[in-house]
């Protein structure tokens, strides 16, 4: 049984594959695909479908810098990770971004050193209660029991928040949202808390979902967006204004159904800009005329990702809320493209 | 006999013997055999009779969900409503469909749908080149085949130019070759020299080499990436590759534990202890977290390469520990017949010891493997697809949210095919090696 | 081969390092020696040099900063304001906890479940057949999650105690009340407390050192009667009556001690939310206590039934012969041999639930990796430091059991000739 060659084999084709330099943007296109980290599974922002495609919020962000940056929407090698793997695999060039609902923090951005490129989803951590508990209010669950999903800036704020108003509660620790779900529903927690936008996915599965509630406290901030490794500038703008002109599509209407008509040349400047008809703004991140034009294809906008993956006409039934855009009251707000 | 016929004509003597009688009925059929067995004694009757009422229990609680299993729905929303219209609302019932639906996900992970033969022909060609170390029967010939499987195994899963895994096998050629050559000079220089000239072979030129012979002889299948694994696949790639790789470190290690060589003796004692004390998952966790900060600065490789390496040598540590127990088992005696044959000790080693010593422990080493691949299970917690993994991933789409027991049920019942039937062939093994020696 | 290193050749002196089997070992050992401290070294540096690449330092200073999270189980003082060592005790604790509660309980469940599947009633030997090899051939995680989810599924939720007509009840006289949050059990408090002694990492409680105290002193005012008896035995042939003196040493004390002390057990009561006073066992632990024991224990049985069938029966005929009698035949003479073949694996199956109870992060009970190696790991970004301490931990838990087994093993190896 000398299988040893096999690890021969492997140590070879490892060493040939490795060596990562801070030459992010060169090691995509010589590698030819990009090396996105996801969520292992959470309802409308990433999870595999029967035939073995990612799809989702965060994963759709993926696709657009590959077409972006490789010029095909599936050239991505989406790595799925648990809260625990996600910063190591970040920090040591596994992946080349991390789309995996991570909120930006001071620490993670300082400390760990990574950068966080913007803001795709603008959540807040709330609370989830069964109607029959008679709770109105998050100020009166002292005492309850507490479904957390662990490994999460979820666990601290709770922790905070129930100090900061002197109540007791029971945290019950839980690794996957799966899991957690079948603990409420169970009735062996009384409130489950995660990202506003997680409760409303989860209540959006139950089988009856008008016997549940989200409190109206929100009592975080949890600005989640897509980073990249500290120390390579120019990766993060280019990850940074794919996000952008996501969003700026939206608010210039550009849409995927009209985007090929638009980039024949508008009289809005603006909109020309984006799509590469006028200036250079892809020479400037070391991309080609049609980068964003490419982004924008892939998926549509950022208001069509956000309908088709998470929207009010999906299952899981999202409004737009604080992430409609800055015309519409929201907060999404795209620098100019200039 | 004769005499007692003489007498026949007294009354009071019956001429024929009476025919027999059946027995009483508690003494016979399934009576007899419940008494004996199932209500000998009050302890006994008490166990059977709550035997008995665990199994009506269980039979009870479960048998209506299994009766109601739906495997045509597409979701479990869809599910749950047909239930609900054939037997009456808040009727339960098991969902296959979910199973129906995703069941090449969890078999396969997302290798590619039209390439699923390749891994179920690596499989089957696992069973060939296994038979020969497993069953005595199969001729001897045949581990030519088990010798090149690995190659063959690697080429088949993740595909490529066939060049590559060649090369690579040539490195034992290119090994043999030397050793060959150099024997004339000094046994021990040509143990050196085959040891450095495979490595240094693939490390220079076997990589070009394959470049230039794919250049010419384009042979090779459609790659598949490592992050194509999952489900079954995954679990079976890193138990077998595990197992098979530790195997040679784990016979080094449990020489050198039974080495009188006191430092070699501290650091393989040293490196069993320590990876036999720290849980499986720390090391996982090592792989997946740590392993990178070990090598050099821009290494960066496949997590499932790393998890292998891991868990290589994870098992390696429980491997040299069976090979111990093997060479223990083994008579002084033959130790003392090698030596007074005038065998150094590598050739008695090769020869005489661990032959005999890897036979014994052939029960051991299929343990190792039902435990090692039981606990492929762990890759989860470091976001590996497994079977576990592809479980959450699949009630993270919107259509299975909330299935459970079905995936878990399917998931149980593969696993316990594979590891019943092992531990069964390793039992069946275990009693044949003992007759051997008795 | 690559045991040997590169030598000059042509030096006679030299070469006998090599060809001399009475230098040929050290030789071997020193160039082993060398690439061990060379590989080592080669990890040290590359660990050094990403290190400063990331930007990052090793230190274990964050085990001093503030954890800022809440865990549920707690045999010490601890709050979010603790700090991360204080996290890590805690969770190393309930580490312990859970893997000595899981070690007993496999051991009752793995010698039941041995001795029946060796029984001669076909139904009972059947059963245990099933579960032996059920519970043996699918992976622990797989048992931790679902015994989880039953445990959750068949309880019902502290609500369905409330209202005028509720669905549960409390049973043994409304003072144990089993939920789906865990098994509430009545606490025993003391209204005349002693109060606690502070030794820095955790309180001792003055009551319980107390009560233990007397539980010694009675025991050994007990060993002394029971000495006497034998002593007036072997001078008389008579043993005198003792019973009712060691009922009377061994019970009063701890009862009048009890009473001073104002013993009194407070019944778990649902109040809001939850069940209020008792000690709540929590459904995680439980589930994992009950995974790990049921998991281990098919091992145990299979080597309880191997320890039972290596006992020749001649020994029993060989007893019996000696005129012992069927009691202590099993006390003197299986027993005795068939423990030394189930106690090395028993041990060893010891080892992995220890190892095994990292897995309670799957249900949620805060153990050692759910804190250090969790939350406090994901918080700090300290992997390298934490991993390491952890590794670590469970290497010293791991080294003190198998040294217990080591113990064992001397003492009863078979003495021969």
């Amino acid at each position: 049984m000398k299988k040893a060659l096999f690890l021969g084999t492997m140590t070879v084709a490892g060493l040939a594959a490795g060596v990562a330099a801070a030459d992010t943007l060169g090691d995509v296109k010589a590698r030819g695909n990009l090396n996105c980290g996801v969520s292992t599974g959470l309802a409308g922002f990433s999870a595999p479908d029967a035939n073995g495609e990612w799809q989702g919020f965060d994963v759709a962000v993926c696709r657009a810098v590959a077409a972006a940056v490789v010029g095909d929407p599936a050239k991505v090698k989406f790595t799925p990770l648990t809260a625990q793997t996600r910063f190591s695999a970040l920090a040591s060039g596994e992946i080349d971004v991390l789309s995996r609902n991570t909120t930006w923090t001071f620490s993670r951005d300082a400390d760990l050193g990574f950068t966080f490129v913007g803001v795709n989803y603008y959540d807040g951590q709330g609370f989830m209660v069964p109607k029959a508990l008679g709770v109105s209010s998050a100020k009166e669950l002292s005492g309850a029991t507490v479904c957390i999903q662990t490994g999460t800036t979820t666990e601290l704020n709770l922790a905070d928040y129930f100090r900061k108003n002197n109540m007791q509660y029971e945290p019950v620790p839980i690794e996957s949202n799966a899991e957690a779900q079948q603990q409420y529903l169970a009735g062996a927690c009384d409130v489950y808390t995660t990202d506003a936008s997680g409760l409303a996915s989860t209540r959006a599965t139950f089988a009856n979902p008008d016997d549940h509630i989200l409190l109206p406290e929100i009592i975080s901030k949890e600005p989640l967006g897509p980073l990249v490794r500290q120390g390579d500038d120019k990766w993060a703008d280019i990850v940074r204004w794919t996000l952008n002109a996501l969003i700026a599509a939206e608010e210039y209407g550009i849409t995927s159904a009209n985007i090929e008509e638009l980039a024949k040349g508008t009289e809005n400047p603006e909109i020309n800009r984006v799509l590469g008809k006028e200036g250079d703004l892809g020479a400037m991140i070391g991309l080609d005329a049609a980068w964003a034009h490419r982004a924008i294809a892939a998926n549509g906008n950022y208001g069509e990702i956000f309908a088709a993956t998470i929207g009010e006409s999906t299952p899981i039934g999202l409004a737009r809320g604080l992430n409609a855009q800055w015309t519409q009251g929201g907060l999404q707000y795209s620098p100019p493209f200039r | 006999m004769s005499d007692l016929h003489s007498h026949n004509t007294l009354a009071f003597v019956r001429s024929e013997m009476l025919a027999e009688q059946a027995p009483p009925t508690s003494q016979i059929g399934a009576v007899r055999w419940m008494r004996e067995n199932l209500f000998s004694g009050w302890l006994n009757s008490t166990l059977t009779v709550l035997s008995v009422l665990f199994i009506y229990l269980l039979v009870t609680h479960i048998g209506p969900w299994f009766l109601h299993a739906m495997w045509n729905a597409d979701s479990l929303r869809e599910c749950r409503d047909i239930l609900a219209a054939n037997y009456g609302e808040g009727a339960t019932g098991a969902c296959f469909g979910v199973i129906r639906d995703r069941w090449h996900q969890l078999l396969f992970g997302f290798y590619p749908q039209d390439l699923y033969w390749r891994p179920v022909l690596a499989m089957v060609l696992m069973l060939v080149a296994l038979a020969p170390v497993l069953f005595s029967w199969v001729p001897r010939k045949m581990m030519w085949f088990s010798l090149i499987y690995p190659g063959v195994a690697f080429w088949l899963l993740w595909g490529g130019s066939i060049w590559f895994p060649v090369m690579a096998l040539a490195g034992f050629v290119v090994a043999a070759v030397v050793y060959r050559l150099v024997l004339p000079v000094s046994t021990l220089v040509a143990s050196i020299a085959a040891g450095l000239a495979p490595v240094f072979w693939w490390l220079f030129l076997s990589g070009p080499i394959a470049r230039v012979l794919t250049g010419i002889v384009p042979i090779g299948l459609e790659p598949v990436t490592s992050d194509q694994f999952g489900g079954f696949t995954l679990s079976i790639v890193i138990g077998v590759s595990g197992v098979a790789m530790s195997l040679p470190i784990g016979i080094l290690l449990a020489l050198g534990r039974q080495s009188d060589m006191f430092l070699v003796k501290t650091i393989c004692v040293g490196f069993i202890e320590f990876i036999r004390g720290v849980p499986l998952i720390t090391l996982l966790f090592t792989a997946s977290l740590l392993l990178n900060y070990f090598l050099p600065p821009g290494t960066n490789f496949d997590i499932i390469l790393r998890v292998i390496i891991m868990v290589t040598l994870f098992a390696a540590a429980y491997q040299a520990e069976t090979i111990r127990g093997g060479l223990a088992a083994l008579p002084r005696g033959q130790y003392e017949a090698a030596d007074a044959l005038g065998l150094d000790y590598w050739r008695a080693q090769r020869l005489i010891i661990m032959p005999q010593a890897l036979k014994i422990s052939i029960p051991g080493i299929v343990g190792n493997f039902i435990a090692l691949f039981k606990d492929t299970t762990l890759v989860v917690f470091i976001g590996l697809l497994d079977p576990i993994g592809l479980s959450n991933a699949i009630r993270a789409d919107t259509d299975w949210n909330g299935v459970y027991w079905e995936l878990f049920l399917f998931i149980g019942a593969m696993f316990w095919i594979v590891t019943f039937s092992m531990s069964r062939y390793s039992q069946y093994l275990e009693r044949k090696l003992r007759t051997d020696h008795r | 081969m690559a045991l040997t290193a590169d030598i000059p050749k042509g030096n006679f002196r030299l070469s006998m390092l090599l060809y001399d089997t009475r230098y040929r070992s050290i030789t071997i050992q020193v160039v082993f020696l060398m690439l061990f401290m060379a590989g080592a070294a080669w990890l040290v540096d590359n660990a050094v040099q990403n290190l400063h690449n990331l930007g990052k330092d090793f230190n274990y200073s964050f085990l001093g900063s503030r954890a800022g999270y809440d865990i549920n189980q707690t045999f010490i003082q601890y709050n979010s304001n603790s700090t991360h060592a204080r996290a890590m005790l805690v969770g190393l604790l309930n580490t312990i906890f859970v893997s000595v509660l899981a070690c007993a309980l496999a051991t009752v469940l793995g010698v039941i479940a041995g001795v029946l599947r060796l029984s001669k009633n076909w139904v009972v030997a059947k059963l245990m057949t099933v579960y032996v090899e059920t519970f043996r051939n699918v992976p622990v995680l797989l048992w931790i999650i679902l015994i989880f989810a039953v445990m959750t599924e068949s309880t019902p939720a502290p609500n369905a105690f409330r209202g005028e007509t509720p669905t549960a009840s409390m049973s043994l006289f409304d003072s144990i009340a089993v939920t789906n949050r865990g098994v509430y059990i009545p606490e025993p408090v003391f209204s005349n407390s002693l109060g606690n002694i502070d030794i820095g990492i955790f309180l001792i409680s003055n009551d319980l050192l107390a009560i233990l105290a007397v539980l010694i002193a009675s025991i050994y005012v007990n060993r002394l009667i029971l000495r006497n008896a034998t002593a007036v035995q072997y001078a008389t042939g008579i043993r005198p009556v003792t019973w009712w003196k060691s009922v009377l040493v061994l019970v009063v004390p701890v009862i009048v001690l009890l009473f001073a002390l104002g013993f009194h057990v407070i019944k778990p009561e649902l109040k809001g939310f939850n069940f209020q006073g008792g000690i709540q066992m929590r459904n995680s632990l439980i589930s994992l206590w009950l995974a790990l024991s049921i998991y281990t224990g098919a091992f145990i049985a299979e080597n309880v039934r191997a320890g039972i069938l290596a006992v020749s029966k001649g020994q029993t005929e060989a007893a019996s012969a000696l005129g012992l009698r069927p009691s202590r035949t099993m006390k003197l003479v299986i027993l005795p041999q068939a423990l030394r073949v189930i106690v090395p694996p028993l041990i060893s199956q010891y080892l992995n639930i220890t190892k095994n109870s990292s897995l309670a992060i799957a249900v949620g009970y805060m153990d050692l990796r759910s804190t250090l190696g969790g939350i406090t790991l994901n918080q700090t970004g300290r992997e390298l430091e934490a991993m390491l301490l952890m590794m670590l931990i469970y290497l010293i838990l791991s080294l003190m059991i198998s040294s217990a087994m080591n113990l064992y093993n001397r003492s009863v190896k078979m003495k021969e000739r």
